[in-house]
Order: C-alpha cells, then structure tokens, then sequence
C-alpha cells in the first residue's frame, strides 16, 4: 500500500475528467466530468491525509468542504443547463454560443 | 507481505479498475443515461478506495451525498433534460479529439513522473484511525470554523440561486396569444384561487397578469 498508487489513480481520474470535459457535446455529460475531476482532488487529499498526516486529519477536513462545495456546484450548474435548455431547447455544447461571438 | 497486505492490494486493484472503467464509461459511452449510472459506480469505488485510507466518515458521506444527492440530481436532469435528437455532425472533431487526448497523456504522464520522482516526507506516527470523526468536528469548531460557516452561507446561496434559475418564467403558450409582455408585472404561472366561496364564480377564474393589462 503505497501512497504513490492512490496519487496515480487520482491522476488518471483527472486526466479522464479533463478528456470528457473538453470533448462532450452534452452538457450534462460535462457536469459529469467536473465531478470526475472533484472526485480526483478528493481521492489526493484522502491519500496525503492518511500517509502524510494520519494525526491531525487535515486533509479529511478538506475532502469534506470539496464534497459540500461539489453538491452546491451540482445543484448551480444543473439549473443552468435547464434554464438553457429551455431558452435554446438544445443540451448541445456546441449551440451554447450567447457570449462567444 | 502478510495477509491483511494483500487483502489490502487485492482490493485497491479491483476499486481502481473499478474506478478507471466506469470514469471511461462515463466519459465514452453515447448514451448519457449510462453515463449517469455509471459515475455512481465511480462514486462508491472512490468511497470504498476512502475505506481502505482510514477514513470511514467521509466514506460514508461520499455515497450520502455523490451517490445519494448528487447522481439522483443528475439523473433527474438527465429526465427533465433528455431530448431524443442526434446532435449535428462537426466537422474535423477528431482534431479536438485527438488533441485533447494527446494533452491528456500527457499530463498523465507528467503527473505520474512527478509522483514517482518526489521524496515524500511519510510520517510514522500512528494513526487516529477511527477516531478521525472526532479530530474531524474538532478541526471544524476550533481552526477552520471560518470556512465551515461559509460552506453553509454557500450551501444556503447555491440553494436560493438554484430555485432562482432553474424556476420557470413565462409560459409559451401564452406569450404566443398576447404577443408581448405585460409591463412591470413579474411573468408567472397564473395560480388557481382555491379557498373562493362557491357563490362567487369571478374569484375562481384564473386570471394571467397578462389579461389584466389588457
């Protein structure tokens, strides 16, 4: 049980989080991948609470402030897309162009 | 490497692959509703993989609020949201493909030599273990108080903003009768009176802020 498997495994979740979030047409779908990449962050901070810092778990403190911080993001985000869906009647990124020309 | 070692490594090798096939299958797969279900899979191996790192609180609220809240949320817009439609072809997608990909292996691969290249201070202090609930409520009441009391001011705030935007404004349909908006009236769902004696019929009817400006 190394600390350098679970670093690895959170990289890899990142770097799968960033791949759908550049490349989904759906916007929900690019929810999903923020809280992949949430998920990573958290996964880190566990891994340094426990080998790191296993008595005053500081990085537990953190993952539970990351973990309220994505519900509030999630909840935000996903009135977004159905305040968007209702005016352009599309979840398709590539349509979302109101503030891009 | 005694038992509980490789109990240990056995169960962080199935939670991994675990974990990578189903972010793959919610990054890959075309049907997003798989995709909904397959990040609560992502979720419970992140909370499984919290188990194996001593922390069982935040385990436990891993799956109460990624798999309970969370994914339900996201599952209910995918409802609310799902439209049958194929969306337009773009062409040269495969350039942003094959460039995000290449950027992603490639961050991969930096990460991973970071990782492995840093001499990592480990500590050799015994662990709370279980008692981490305990260190966790005291780390929130004495030294990070501040940020615990404005997790609530934004759990509040996400609350307020959430109803706010994703609250329907105007009905369609009846702005396709009127034509315009009625002025310095807010555009809302026109709300049945209940609660109106039976003998007066005019209280009942419902009346649209839009007919009354008429």
């Amino acid at each position: 049980m190394q600390l350098q498997y679970f670093l690895i495994l959170a990289a890899a979740l990142f770097c799968i989080g960033i791949y759908g979030l550049i490349n989904s047409r759906n916007a929900v779908r690019v929810l999903m991948s923020v809280e992949l990449m949430l998920n990573a962050v958290n996964l880190n901070l566990m891994a340094f609470s426990n080998y790191l810092d296993p008595v005053e778990v500081k990085g537990q403190v953190f993952t539970v402030f990351v973990i309220a911080i994505a519900a509030a993001e999630a909840a935000v985000g996903l009135a977004i897309v159905l305040a968007i869906y209702r005016n352009r009647d599309t979840v398709d990124m590539e349509q979302f162009n109101l503030l891009k020309w | 490497m005694n038992l509980a070692e490789g109990v240990q490594l056995v169960s962080l090798g199935l939670l991994s692959f675990m974990m990578i096939g189903a972010a793959l299958g919610v990054v890959l797969l075309t049907n997003v509703v798989y995709s909904a279900f397959l990040l609560g899979g992502t979720f419970i191996s992140a909370a499984g993989i919290y188990l194996l790192l001593n922390a069982d609180f935040v385990a436990t609220a891993q799956i109460l609020i990624y798999v309970g809240a969370v994914n339900v949320l996201i599952i209910f817009a995918i409802m609310l949201v799902n439209k049958r439609q194929d969306f337009a072809p773009m062409p040269k997608a495969w350039i942003r493909k094959a460039a995000t990909a290449v950027v992603c292996v490639g961050l991969f691969i930096l990460l991973s030599t970071m990782v492995l290249t840093t001499p990592w201070a480990f500590s050799s202090a015994v662990g709370v273990g279980n008692g981490a609930i305990v260190e966790i409520g005291k780390h929130f009441f004495t030294d990070y108080l501040l940020p615990f009391e404005l997790a609530s001011v934004l759990l509040l705030m996400a609350l307020v903003g959430a109803v706010i935007l994703a609250r329907r404004e105007f009905l369609p349909e009846e702005s396709d009768l009127t034509g315009q908006q009625p002025v310095l009236t807010l555009p809302e769902r026109p709300r049945e009176l209940v609660g109106a004696a039976p003998g007066s019929p005019d209280r009942t009817i419902t009346s649209s802020p839009s007919d009354q400006n008429k």
